[in-house]
């Protein structure tokens, strides 16, 4: 039995079978998609990108997951400050509750916003009323990508406010200086990293976001159609390389902020 | 000021995450308990919860058994080298970047009845795309990079010391495994099991693209929902989404839970 467990061709089945299960998983599709796309040759390519309602698609997104992105970089550093310096009834409560939106389905998370700004609504009524339309409009699309991606920033923050000694934050006040002046020279500095990092990943989900938003949005294109949903359109009409030359964009796109955030971050571990 | 600060996280909660979540429990209830019933007891409601315990489950057991040995690889191989090893430690997160839309088109692009290897397994019979093996083939693409940063963390936090002790006396892998190395990572092997049970459960943009939302056959809660909403009755999407965030809320409390565990650990 131990001569059985202990032979070489176990170890080496093993290797093979976990890095197989690795590049077919992973490596394989992804590349699928780069080369379908440019199976039809350059020109194919181009032309699926020129159609007005993909690449309106697709700037219309960069658009709405920036807004969403910045508006998670503000409540997001507001809220990981607050739960880390202060202590207050409810607090725990509140800072597990953080984390409920990588819990739910994100189609549950669309639904909800649904329910709660849609026709029918008293916020809906009252928004109609007011002349604002926000399902099926392109606020209702940020506030589904800003739900989906909360809990970033905050997580990215947190622990490097917990690291901030108080000290430097004391040593600042006895110098004389104002409670806004060290925020901004002490506080805030040594955030940034955090910042940064939280709100890169919150864009790069916020591009990447489909279920929440194809609840809310009107999926009107070139006004509020996504370019996840626009890829979801392709494929259900059976056009798989326009589908494949618009993921090839967002592809490369959250490529990029991945690999600029694992900089900013390597940075930040050198200083 | 203090005041202030604390009122604003207060309102920035109940807006974002507390007003939506009582609103779908509302919802659901709009018809009394006899209408959330007759949402679940709808035979698509059942068959769709079962597609998705049946993925959960697989799922689960697959990507944490694959994931604690591509952790164990990426941190303690020694025949692989340096350079690889990092590679491959950054191709684990591709799935984090990849649109779940665009995960779904991967596998249809791969495995498609269009596809050079869907076509040969049409020939015997076998269905990926638009049947159960893509949509776990799918949920196993997103979930993947979850176990894999769980335990790598605690693994490389812990050194092989002990282990190299263990195999010196003489253990060999698999006991060293089980004596010494599980124990250490028990907790972050289930803390990543929960976080991919809670993203299985909710896996919707890749599970919509490769099912082809078939009712009664391919169909998931999640896609449940959303056809629902598009046939406009909100109601049964609630009652449906109310058990799916149930669910997800009971996980959220096992990883609050979990966490304390480990401090203590």
């Amino acid at each position: 039995m131990t001569a059985l467990i202990s032979h070489k061709g176990w170890t080496w089945g093993f290797r093979s079978t976990i890095l197989l299960y690795f590049f077919v998983l992973i490596v394989l599709p992804i590349c699928g998609v780069y080369v379908q796309s440019f199976s039809a040759g350059w020109n194919v390519f181009a032309e699926s990108l020129s159609d007005p309602i993909a690449w309106k698609a697709v700037l219309l997104t960069l658009k709405l997951g920036l807004t969403a992105a910045m508006i998670n970089v503000v409540i997001g550093t507001m809220v990981a400050w607050v739960l880390i310096k202060y202590r207050f009834p409810g607090r725990t409560f509140l800072n597990s509750l953080v984390d409920l939106p990588f819990a739910l389905p994100t189609a549950v998370g669309g639904l909800m916003i649904l329910l709660l700004l849609g026709p029918g609504s008293w916020i809906g009524t009252a928004a109609e009323a007011a002349g604002l339309q926000i399902v099926f409009h392109q606020p209702a699309i940020v506030i589904a990508m800003v739900f989906v991606t909360f809990p970033f920033v905050i997580r990215a923050v947190q622990p490097l406010l917990e690291e901030l000694e108080v000290s430097q934050e004391e040593a600042a006040y006895t110098m004389g200086a104002s409670k806004a002046r060290t925020f901004f020279q002490v506080i805030l500095p040594s955030m940034l990293p955090g910042i940064i990092s939280g709100g890169m990943l919150a864009f790069s989900r916020a591009l990447a976001e489909f279920g929440a938003v194809v609840l809310v949005a009107g999926n009107i294109p070139g006004r509020t159609l996504v370019a996840s949903v626009f890829i979801y359109g392709e494929v259900e009409s059976d056009n798989p390389v326009g589908a494949a030359a618009v993921s090839v964009v967002l592809l490369t796109l959250s490529f990029t902020v991945l690999w600029l955030m694992n900089r900013v971050q390597q940075r930040g571990r050198r200083a | 000021m203090r005041r202030l600060w604390i009122g604003l996280t207060y309102a920035v909660f109940l807006i974002l995450l507390i007003a939506p979540l009582s609103k779908i429990i509302t919802s659901a209830f709009s018809g009394g308990l006899a209408g959330l019933g007759r949402a679940l007891g709808r035979p698509e409601a059942m068959h769709a919860l079962m597609m998705t315990g049946a993925i959960v489950v697989i799922v689960t057991l697959l990507n944490t058994l694959f994931g604690i040995m591509m952790a164990l690889y990426l941190v303690r191989a020694t025949w692989l080298g340096g350079k690889i090893k990092s590679l491959l430690n950054s191709i684990v997160d591709l799935p984090y970047a990849v649109s779940p839309v665009i995960g779904g088109l991967m596998i249809v692009l791969l495995l498609g009845p269009d596809s050079i290897i869907g076509g040969f397994l049409e020939g015997t019979g076998f269905r990926v795309v638009y049947a159960f093996p893509g949509m776990i083939i799918a949920t196993l693409f997103v979930t993947f990079p979850l176990m894999v940063r769980e335990v790598m963390p605690v693994l490389q936090e812990i050194g092989n010391d002990q282990e190299q002790a263990a195999s010196t006396l003489g253990a060999y892998s698999w006991l060293t495994f089980r004596k010494v190395t599980w124990p250490m990572i028990r907790w972050a092997v289930v803390y990543g099991m929960v976080l991919t049970i809670a993203r299985s459960l909710g896996e919707f943009g890749a599970v919509l693209v490769v099912s082809g939302n078939i009712m009664n056959r391919t169909q998931t809660a999640t896609t449940l929902v959303y056809q629902d909403v598009e046939n406009f009755n909100v109601a049964a999407a609630s009652g449906v989404a109310l058990v799916l965030a149930v669910f997800s809320a009971g996980l959220l409390l096992i990883m609050e839970w979990i966490k304390k565990r480990k401090e203590v650990h």
